[in-house]
């Protein structure tokens, strides 16, 4: 379970996430969808202290964390609870595909490198690509590199997995297997907070769908409520330009 | 011109090959010392660390504004003045001391941008599954760093080589400074400096192989 209370981000004047409630069970799928600049990002980037909140407390798992008086030692455990996959996959380009999943295992859990990699292994095969083991990142697809962006998240065995626009950079080729996978993930009933303009993945996998905007939560609800009834305009202002864009 | 006195020549190969290792000691001692000066230095630039980023950025900004046989006297002479515990500083360390803060200074600076240069995207990456900056630096950051600095650091390296000549200046008997006592005294200067210079350049030109070599083997490393 993640529980946000009061989340707040600022960048000098200017607020970012104006006090953010959101609460989200073990093994639900939670899709935000809103407006570019409107704090989506910041909002996954807050939750994983890759940004430092301005105020709020954060609960994932049985660690609930004040952000003003979060310690290292809180951050680093936060961290380890919340996987992260990027939009630009952020793969570790001197490391391979195994050692990319491997490397939090080595080095964040200490495990020994025997089991590591067969953990590794396992994952590998689950992301269909067994064969890329070896493989360093520069010669691998978009589509390839960015499962093993998901694979790397996995790993974790990360209370949730945050993913930020995970397909948005990718050649459309490669969109399905990455969506597919995360389908996967989703049936597995991995705690997910996803990101994306992948309206139609919105629609048929996620459990309920947020609409941000302004850096408040503006509507939230199953995804049939939010994309055939949306009550407040803002939704329905942005949903009518995106699918204009997107379809579903 | 002349005719070449290529006996004379012949014999002064093995004698001033006797001081072919004592050049290229002040040149591996400098140069290992320069680098761990130097990712010191980087490493400071990168973090902005207080006070040590503004005192690295005046000591850089001295020691490449400013040549190095200036830098030499400086400490030949100089110090020895202004601590008066150093009564005298012999020439060797000097010139270690010299070609270490001399090229720290320009070595700091490609290790800095190296740093920088990689995609800030993998330390986000990295402190997102909980490593700390220390297991940053050292699994992700610095290998992907030292692979691009290699190519200039290891210019660097024949770069000093070549400096360590100015050591006799300072009264070193290194290779040039063997090869100007025995010029002046046999007065065949151009047969000794030849043979000195073939020397070096037969050194720089060992090195520069093997940095072709490493640097195929490291363009190898990530891309299959
Ligand atoms: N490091 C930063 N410093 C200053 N302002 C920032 C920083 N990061 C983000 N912002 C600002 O915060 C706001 C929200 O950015 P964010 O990236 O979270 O939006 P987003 O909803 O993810 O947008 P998009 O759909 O375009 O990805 C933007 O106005 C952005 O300019
Ligand atoms: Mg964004």
């Amino acid at each position: 379970m993640i529980e946000l209370k009061g989340l707040r981000k600022q960048f000098g004047e200017a607020v970012v996430l104006d006090g953010i409630d959101l609460t989200i069970k073990k093994g639900e799928i939670v899709v935000i969808i809103g407006p570019s600049g409107t704090g989506k990002s910041t909002l996954l980037r807050c939750v994983n202290f890759l940004e430092q909140p301005t105020a709020g407390e954060i609960t994932v798992g049985d660690l609930t964390v004040d952000v003003n008086r979060a310690r290292k030692a809180d951050i680093l455990e936060l961290r380890r609870q919340t996987a992260f996959v990027f939009q630009n996959y952020a793969l570790f380009a001197n490391k391979t595909a195994l050692e990319n999943i491997a490397e939090r295992l080595l080095v964040v859990d200490r495990w020994p490198k025997a089991k590591a990699h067969e953990r590794a292994r396992e994952i590998l095969r689950r992301i269909g690509l067994e064969d890329k083991a070896d493989a360093y990142p520069a010669s691998m697809s978009g589509g390839q590199q960015q499962r093993v962006g998901i694979g790397r998240a996995m790993a974790a065995g990360a209370e949730v997995i945050l993913f930020d626009e995970p397909t948005s950079s990718l050649d459309p080729e490669w969109v399905d297997e990455v969506l597919s996978l995360m389908k996967q993930l989703a049936r597995e009933r991995q705690t997910m907070l996803l990101v994306t303009h992948e309206m139609s993945f919105a629609r048929d996998v996620a459990d309920r769908v947020i609409f941000i905007d302004g850096g408040r939560i503006v509507e939230q609800g199953p995804p049939s409520e939010i994309f055939y009834h949306p009550r407040d305009p803002r939704t329905r202002d942005f949903l009518q330009k995106i699918l204009a864009t997107h379809q579903v | 011109m002349g005719a070449l006195d290529v006996d004379y020549m012949l014999g002064l190969v093995p004698v001033l090959l006797g001081y072919l290792p004592l050049t290229l000691q002040l040149a591996s001692v400098g140069m290992v010392l320069a680098l761990i000066l130097a990712c010191l230095f980087a490493v400071i630039r990168v973090l902005r660390i207080p006070v040590l980023n503004q005192f690295t950025i005046i000591f850089i900004s001295f020691f490449r504004g400013t040549p190095l046989l200036v830098q030499l006297f400086l400490f030949y002479y100089g110090l020895p003045q202004l601590f008066s515990a150093l009564t005298v500083i012999d020439g060797i360390t000097a010139t270690i001391m010299g070609l270490t803060m001399h090229f720290s200074a320009y070595m700091a600076e490609s290790i800095r941008a190296a740093i920088v240069g990689v995609d800030r995207s993998q330390t986000e990456a990295a402190l997102s599954i909980g490593m700390t900056n220390g297991q940053l630096m050292r699994r992700i950051i610095l290998p992907q760093a030292t692979r691009v600095a290699l190519p200039t650091l290891m210019n660097y390296f024949i770069d000093m080589i070549k400096a360590t000549s100015l050591a006799f200046t300072l009264g070193v008997t290194e290779l040039m400074g063997a090869t100007q006592k025995e010029a002046s005294g046999s007065f065949l200067y151009f047969e000794a400096f030849i043979v000195a210079a073939v020397m070096y350049w037969i050194v720089v030109e060992m090195l520069s192989w093997l940095q072709g070599n490493l640097e195929t083997r490291l363009n190898k490393a990530y891309s299959r």
